[in-house]
């Protein structure tokens, strides 16, 4: 057993404003260097889950712990847990006019070390990923996320992820929506996360880029419960039979 | 029409009450000198005849120039203080001195300026601006410009660029009379015949036919004397076909009594020529800026207004375009920043006049802490300018909900042969965008400071680097401050 990078423990939370819970007692481990899948009919609370653990205002905990690495992190502010690794990719990332993804990039990689940034090796390894993503140079320079159609914000997310280089990606429905040649490269970028000894925790309620994947555990969630852990196999099930057996 | 977007970092329905920044002190730009009294020539306190008179005699005025004064000082007491924008009678006249002025003459390079005021501007990074091969620095300290210098290749080009002072006297003093004050009459408001009467300081520029200026000429001036009033003046001619850009920044230091900034601008801008004029005003938080500033267009000619509008505690500001020639086109871009104790009243006036005339006005504006900005624009396109174009957009950011954003915007469209466009938003930040850009790592300060830049770039990426670098910055320290 590897040692649990993310380990969640009777976790309850609902939103910030509202009395009503939507995740019930989740008890969850993740191990390092692999690869969860969390999966759930719409509504489920998958999203929820993601954000909770990423520390959304959004979002309160009324019962439970996250831990990462071993340390409590339940009450860190999103920033501090970004920097002690975790990464969230956003179903909808948000738009910043007048912000190109380079200069946020810039400062995200100077606030996470607390040093300035080598323009030089920046640019490089900017160039890098571009390339073993396959993407165009026009990306970076572009307002972040703005005028960018679904598939170029998803794979703007993982570009982000790659360069970024946090311990644990979470990523929210990355994908929907996509076509085939963004699911290509998201499922590259994802694949070279992994190989890199990136841990993975993907939420999802469809399977496509997971068929390029070796999935290690897979969580069905179902009404804020985790209803059912089991390995790699259990998303060919799911495929099959669909969530029926667990509803109810 | 309002545009609302689910996935934009300001959101427009949100009505979110958030923390308040703490205050941190402003000390970059609030400097001040330590100054030797009797280097510096002081009038009397309040405005009369008799300062006036001495005002003209000290600087030589030519005689029409000091008759000028006079009629000025007539028609600023008949006239009524504005009533219809943010209050001003914090401002008292007579507690004012209108007219401070450094003992220094005119220096023509920088090592014979005094130590004192040299640090002033060592703060301010003149000399390295004029390291970087800016065309030409005409900096103001108080009311006289102590530094000039233009450089020997634009010198050569015909280009003149000079201190209004010197003007009156000089090679071009018919070309100023015929221009001073032709375009803002003093009859204009109340503190336009204030500025007819007491004017100080300033610069002028005429670009010959056909010469067009490679690099910008810039002035930096500030106010620097407690109780002082600035009055400097500001001509430029744009001779046919000739092209320049020419900027102006400004900051002064913090003090208790109320400052008052009356400057007068006037824009020539001859057949198919073509001026930029870009500013980044920081004032201090009690400066009152009443600045008027007009621009008017012959045929083809084109207007560029680049608008930064930084501290004071209560600004009046709408540079007006005329667009007299057919053809001719006027542009505006401003962002306006109102923090804690501000009342800023700020946007732009265009009117045509002339046929096929175009206008395109967007601007941004940021509140916070309290602070009350007002987007005030009027387009007026008259009978004859049949063809004309005009187009508005402004932006508004409330960082808060105690701060206040207001739009007014007028249009007086007398010919169906007008095609006119307008949009309006107001929105805040989104606490989505905050998470998203906090999920990678950003503090949430840093965050917020990230997408207000973003909302001020259309105004950034139109300045020079140096410009736009310090615009980031203000934006910054204006960001932290309570």
């Amino acid at each position: 057993m590897a040692e649990n990078i993310l380990e969640i423990k009777g976790l309850s939370a609902g939103l910030a404003n509202e009395g009503e819970e939507i995740l019930h007692g989740i008890d969850l481990q993740v191990g390092k260097g692999e690869t969860h899948v969390l999966m759930g009919p719409n509504g489920a609370g998958k999203s929820t889950l993601g954000n909770v653990i990423m520390g959304s205002p959004v979002y309160k905990v009324s019962k439970g712990q996250i831990l990462l690495e071993g340390g409590e992190i339940t009450k860190d502010s999103v920033d501090a847990r970004a920097k002690k690794g975790i990464f969230l990719s956003f179903q909808n990332p948000l738009e910043v006019p007048g912000l190109s993804m380079e200069a946020f990039l810039r400062n995200a990689i100077r606030e996470k070390t607390g040093k300035p940034v080598k323009i030089f090796q920046f640019k490089k390894k900017i160039e890098e990923t571009l390339k073993l993503l396959d993407m165009d140079a026009s990306y970076v320079e572009r307002d972040l996320n703005v005028g960018f159609s679904g598939g170029e914000k998803k794979k703007a997310e993982i570009f982000q992820l790659l360069l970024l280089e946090p311990k644990l990606a979470i990523l929210d429905e990355t994908d929907s929506g996509l076509d085939v040649d963004a699911v290509r490269t998201v499922s590259k970028g994802i694949e070279i996360f992994r190989q890199n000894g990136g841990t993975l925790l993907i939420i999802t309620h469809s399977t496509r880029i997971l068929d390029a994947l070796t999935v290690d555990h897979t969580h069905v969630l179902v009404d804020g419960r985790i209803v059912k852990h089991g390995d790699g196999t259990l998303v060919d099930e799911i495929n099959r039979g669909g969530y029926a057996k667990y509803i109810g | 029409m309002a545009e609302i977007r689910k996935d934009a970092p300001i959101d427009i329905s949100e009505d979110a009450n958030r923390e308040l920044l703490n205050d941190v002190e402003r000390g970059l730009y609030d400097f001040k000198d330590e100054e030797r009294e009797e280097d510096f020539y002081k009038v009397d306190e309040g405005l009369t005849e008799e300062i006036v008179r001495q005002i003209s005699e000290e600087k030589h005025d030519p005689e029409w120039m000091l008759e000028f004064r006079l009629k000025s000082l007539k028609i600023y007491h008949e006239l009524k203080v504005p009533d219809w924008g943010p209050p001003i009678d914090g401002l008292n006249m007579d507690q004012i001195v209108t007219y401070v002025r450094s003992k220094t003459g005119m220096k023509g390079s920088w090592e014979e300026v005094p130590e004192d005021i040299k640090n002033a501007f060592e703060k301010l990074g003149i000399p390295q601006a004029e390291r970087e091969a800016l065309a030409g620095v005409g900096a103001q300290y108080d009311s006289e410009l102590v530094y000039h210098n233009v450089r020997k290749d634009v010198e050569e080009q015909g280009v003149v660029y000079t201190d209004m002072e010197s003007a009156l006297t000089g090679k071009y003093a018919e070309m100023v009379r015929e221009h001073f004050m032709k375009l803002v009459p003093p009859t204009d408001h109340k503190f336009a015949a204030l500025h007819g009467a007491v004017w100080s300081g300033g610069s002028f520029v005429y670009v010959p036919p056909g010469t067009k200026v490679d690099i910008p000429l810039q002035s930096y001036f500030r106010l620097n004397a407690p109780g002082a009033g600035q009055f400097e003046h500001t001509l430029i001619i744009v001779d046919e076909g000739a092209d320049v850009h020419f900027i102006e920044g400004c900051s002064a230091p913090k003090y208790n009594v109320a400052n008052l900034h009356a400057g007068c601008v006037e824009l020539f801008v001859g057949k198919n020529a073509h001026l930029r004029y870009s500013t980044i005003e920081n004032w201090s938080k009690n400066m009152y800026n009443l600045n008027t500033k007009r621009a008017i267009c012959e045929e083809g000619g084109t207007i560029e207004w680049i608008s930064g509008s930084f501290g004071s505690h209560v600004s009046y500001l709408y540079p007006t375009s005329v667009l007299k020639g057919d053809h001719s086109h006027a542009e505006f871009t401003g962002i306006t920043f109102a923090g804690k104790g501000q009342n800023l009243d700020t946007g732009a006036k265009m009117i045509h006049l002339g046929k096929n005339t175009s206008s395109f006005i967007d601007t941004k504006s940021v509140c916070k802490s309290g602070g009350i900005s007002t987007y005030r624009s009027s387009v007026e396109i008259r009978r004859q300018a049949e063809g004309a174009k005009a187009s508005v957009n402004c932006g508004s950011l409330m960082l808060d909900s105690i701060s206040r954003s207001d739009t007014v915007p007028a249009m007086d469209i007398r010919t169906d042969k007008a095609d006119v466009g307008h949009e309006a938003k107001i929105g805040r930040i989104s606490d989505e965008a905050v998470f998203y850009m906090m999920s990678r790592g950003i503090s949430e300060a840093e965050a917020r400071a990230m997408i207000v830049s973003g909302f001020a770039n259309p105004v950034s990426k139109e300045l020079p680097l140096e410009y736009a670098a310090e615009m980031n910055n203000l934006i910054k320290l204006e960001m932290e401050m309570g």
